[in-house]
């Protein structure tokens, strides 16, 4: 049973829709019990930064959100704002993120004489170096984007995709149990399919070993 | 490639010249049926509700978003910054203005600095005067302040459309091929992608639609729900091989 943790941003019908039709069990929750008995999370989110820390305090979500992917290992996938959130802060506000990669979230910024339009919204083609999310993805693949803020890491093996506008942008990272994805899978048909797929087929541990 | 669904009382419609409208059937079970088809982007349209003055179906768009597995753009009845605000934390991506616009072209600045202009689709609705004259169309009492449609569509830019829709009332629904002098004028004149529809039929019309002007997408109705002579109701969408023949002509 896969976790999405509602804590008032968005719509997460379409998550919870994808994930029935790919033959996976998901349920909203917004109970820290329920995040204590998880075994996948799925953190959604679309919105402000500050509002998203918010919505996980009020809810008293960030302990056991923590416990959960540090000591439970429990796999977690983020999505737009929820990936976001898994950095040590943004520029587009003030409080404090989860700070469980070694990364900030900072505004696009083109080189002198680009001026592109922001948020960066629409389909975009992905290039994956990682292999669970993105396998059977790592080419060729579209994605659908509406964000204005970016994913910057640390370490360059956290970044499990890049897309580019502008410049290159971090479509996914990877570090352990935690994967997050700038794009909406959930809003990108086939591919998001697939991706989520991968996800739900990465959390039983036989085939996966099969395949490794 | 983006079908456009009409709503009206809650159901799906598809209309003839904007007139007429015929239900073909339930919004979230064709949603269904355009995500298995793998459509890029989806359009709807409620078609009553600026002429009844009342706000948009926020329940029944909740739920068309949460079963939408692509972009989901809505237009109808959007009057101010919060109900564009609303739309867009139920998961609709850009917001279409028409009417709004009309009343206050304001609205649709407003809405372009609170989130961006890619989120704003300032629509065009034309229709062909009997003197074969084009003029900006209303469904409401309310007009547009600038009849000239490519002249209307500069301003709904100035004002911060991030995109222009252009449907040509005459053709919708006829499935008789796009209005190929209207979308000249067009050509070239604005900064904005601009998506054309108003009777799209068979490939050889969204060719001709596409070397006309350049287009960013088509716009595609009753093409994409009715099927054969005695317009049976079927939801369809072009083959990958067809949908790529027309991405060539666009580049």
């Amino acid at each position: 049973m896969i976790t999405v943790v509602d804590y008032g941003l968005g719509n997460l019908g379409s998550v919870l829709n994808m994930f029935r039709k790919i033959g996976a069990e998901a349920r909203l929750s917004e109970k820290p019990e329920d995040i204590d008995r998880a075994t996948a999370l799925v953190l959604p989110g679309v919105g402000h930064f500050d509002e998203g820390m918010r919505g996980l305090r009020e809810r008293k979500l960030v302990e056991p959100l923590g416990i959960a992917v540090r000591e439970r290992k429990v796999p977690m996938l983020g999505i737009c704002l929820g990936m976001q959130l898994f950095a040590r802060g943004s520029e587009e506000g003030r409080e404090p993120g989860l700070g469980w990669i070694d990364a900030d979230v900072k505004k696009l910024v083109f080189p002198e004489g680009d001026r592109r339009p922001i948020p960066h919204m629409g389909w975009n083609d992905v290039v994956a170096t990682e292999h669970t999310l993105f396998r059977g993805l790592e080419r060729g693949a579209r994605f659908y984007f509406v964000h204005s803020y970016h994913v910057v890491c640390e370490r360059a093996e956290d970044v499990a995709a890049t897309c580019s506008y502008g410049i290159d942008v971090t479509a996914a990272v990877r570090h352990e149990n935690l994967m997050g994805t700038q794009f909406h899978p959930e809003k990108s048909h086939r591919f998001g399919m697939k991706l989520l797929g991968n996800f739900v087929s990465s959390l039983s541990p036989e085939p996966a070993s099969a395949r490794a | 490639m983006i079908p456009i669904l009409l709503l009206k009382d809650g159901g799906l419609v598809k209309t003839t010249k904007f007139a007429s409208p015929k239900y073909v059937g339930d919004i979230t079970n064709v949603v269904r049926i355009f995500n298995e088809k793998e459509v890029d982007e989806l359009m709807v349209l409620d078609i009553e509700a600026s002429a009844q003055r009342r706000p948009p179906n926020f329940e029944l768009i909740r739920r068309i978003a949460g079963e939408a597995f692509m972009p989901l753009s809505y237009g109808g009845g959007v009057r101010s910054v919060g109900d564009a605000q609303r739309l867009l934390k139920l998961g609709v991506e850009k917001v279409a203005l028409k009417t709004g616009a009309f009343e206050r072209p304001s609205l649709v600045r407003e809405i372009s600095d609170a989130f961006g202009a890619q989120c704003v689709v300032g629509v065009v609705d034309v229709k062909k005067s009997f003197w074969g004259k084009y003029e900006v169309h209303s469904h409401t009492r309310d007009s547009a302040p600038e009849p000239s449609p490519v002249r209307w569509a500069e301003r709904l830019v100035r004002e911060g459309a991030g995109e222009i829709l252009v449907q040509a009332v005459h053709r919708d629904g006829t499935m008789s091929g796009f209005d190929l002098d209207l979308l000249r004028m067009f050509d070239g004149k604005l900064s904005v992608p601009l998506i054309a529809a108003g009777g799209a039929s068979d490939l050889q019309s969204m060719r001709a639609a596409l070397g006309a002007c350049r287009l960013s997408a088509l716009g595609v109705g009753a093409r994409f729900v009715y099927h054969g002579p005695h317009r049976a109701v079927l939801v369809s969408y072009l083959s990958a091989a067809d949908l790529d023949s027309l991405q060539r002509v666009t580049r």
